[in-house]
């Protein structure tokens, strides 16, 4: 059952990954990702984390893409595939096969190449929502405080840039 | 019955299709007649009878709608976003559905000897003896309840026309900053519940009678999400988006037949989620007198609650006038997100001094 889910999953998922790319029009594009982060969140559940999975559409899909897709909608970007922007395909596709060999690297040599043998079920039980609240509130505390002021930071500065008086 | 399939007993694929199609086919006949109440109860506080010829008192009326609008020509203009425009309803529709999957109905049924919680996203753990759901729902309605504004946003824009373009983005921008706030006012009750888990919060609240429902423990937080969620679903008086007087009908501008009819149930369809979510959360979901010993009692309490704070949205509509656009955006970020982040440091420091 699992491994029919998951390959129906992977299916869809590398579907829209290349999408994602072979798409003419960017919002077709931008709806083909979210549909990629989407599959990511059901991997998220499949392993057993769904704090994780409820955050990464929260945040990816609800949150990043909305950004992304307003920016397209309001510059108004129909067919970008121009003659003068291929130089950027190039640079494009050396970043992404550095990220892909990065990523095999990882995925071959890492503490990820070796299934984990024992599973917490005490961590399972308890929830995930819990033990990182706790954990954020007490051993990463002062990352936590200092994330908090950066993002803090960002929201005043957008806000000093797009109000010209204030 | 004793026939497994891949590890799992028969009957929990029965029972599972089971709560799935009640549970839709309940949505769906609610979102069906809430137009029709709408327009009767707006019609009887305004001393007019509302529709009376379909069938008895207007009873046929969302049927004779429904069937119209399936009847209607479909047009698409021709210089939309073709991909987008057609997949837009979709999107708007399918999250305010999905939403339901988490909202507890109902106690434990006993079919057979095998326990079935009403809660389609939860199962009966035989071993230790009772129902697991969804730990994270809470979040998993408002990472839903995120992706609406999509269908919305890629409704205004695809349709090409000024008005509904207009309509997205105040739709857009009114969701998102609303949402904020309503996510915002329900941290206070998982302040006290300590789960984001939609049952566990519901037997929380079972003491007393309905004396512990949170309404009573965090009214503050209840107005705060009623009204907020109100704004998040496009209701009176936040139904800016698809203000008739200025904007013709906002991001639905230029839809017809069934895609328009997919965009009026997704707006009922949120209300009915939003109405049971502040049910579950505050007003103690299914508990009522006697639902641990008769089951069946569960659902009614559940239903009886879920109308009232639906007829209340209806209220709502049939008395106050439309905000305008700035003061919505005021009322957003400089009242009801100060007041809900207040209200999460009251609650905070106020528990803080209980439990020490």
């Amino acid at each position: 059952m699992e491994t029919l889910f998951f390959l129906i999953v992977s299916i869809v998922a590398i579907a829209s990954a290349v999408m994602v790319i072979a798409c003419r029009n960017p919002i077709n594009s931008a709806l083909s990702l979210i549909l990629t982060f989407f599959c990511l969140a059901t991997y998220y559940v499949m392993l057993d984390a769904p704090f994780l999975a409820a955050v990464q559409v929260m945040v990816y899909a609800g949150a990043i893409m909305v950004l992304i897709v307003f920016t397209i909608m309001l510059l108004n970007i129909r067919i970008d595939a121009t003659r003068r922007h291929s130089h950027m395909i190039f640079f494009g596709s050396i970043v992404g096969f550095a990220t892909l060999f990065n990523t095999v690297y990882i995925v071959m040599k890492s503490r990820a190449a070796t299934p984990a043998t024992t599973v917490n079920v005490e961590a399972l039980k308890a929830g995930h929502t819990e033990l990182i609240g706790r954990e954020m509130f007490t051993n990463f505390l002062l990352p936590f405080e200092i994330t908090s002021i950066l993002l803090l930071v960002a929201i005043v500065g957008a806000v000093v840039i797009a109000k010209k008086k204030i | 019955m004793d026939t497994m399939i891949l590890g799992l007993p028969m009957i929990y694929y029965v029972a599972m299709i089971t709560k799935v199609l009640v549970a839709f086919i309940f949505v769906l006949l609610t979102v069906a007649y809430a137009t029709y109440a709408e327009r009767k109860i707006i019609g009887h506080m305004q001393v007019r009878l509302g529709p009376m010829r379909t069938g008895w008192h207007g009873l046929l009326q969302p049927i004779a709608d429904g069937v119209k609008l399936f009847f209607k020509e479909e047009i698409i203009p021709s210089s939309s976003s073709r991909f987008a425009f057609i997949i837009a309803p979709l999107i708007a529709l399918i999250p305010a559905f999905i939403t339901f999957a988490v909202i507890p109905f109902g106690g434990v049924m006993e079919v057979a000897g095998y326990k079935i919680p009403l809660q389609i996203a939860g199962y009966y753990d035989t071993v230790a003896g009772r129902i697991f759901d969804v730990n994270v729902g809470m979040l998993y309605i408002l990472a839903m309840s995120s992706l609406g504004v999509y269908g919305i946003v890629l409704a205004g824009w695809s349709s090409n026309s000024k008005y509904s373009l207009l309509g997205g983005l105040r739709a857009s921008a009114q969701m998102i900053s609303y949402e904020l706030s309503a996510g915002l006012a329900v941290v206070s009750v998982f302040m006290l519940s300590g789960t984001l888990s939609l049952h566990e919060i519901v037997m929380q609240q079972s003491a007393f009678n309905g004396m512990n429902w949170y309404i009573f423990k965090q009214p503050l937080a209840f107005f705060l999400f009623f009204v907020c969620s109100l704004a998040e679903i496009n209701r009176t008086p936040f139904d800016l988006p698809e203000a008739e007087s200025e904007l013709v009908s906002g991001f639905c501008t230029e839809y017809s037949s069934m895609k328009y009819a997919m965009f009026f149930m997704a707006e009922y369809a949120n209300m009915v989620t939003v109405c049971a979510l502040s049910a579950t959360l505050f007003l103690g979901g299914w508990q009522g007198p006697f639902a641990d010993t008769f089951t069946i009692l569960g659902p009614l309490y559940f239903i009886a609650k879920l109308y009232f704070l639906m007829f209340v949205c209806i209220w709502i509509r049939a008395t106050l006038p439309r905000y305008r656009y700035d003061q919505l955006m005021y009322l957003g970020w400089k009242v009801l997100l100060p007041v809900s982040l207040l209200n999460i440091v009251v609650t905070g420091l106020v528990g803080y001094f209980i439990s020490h």
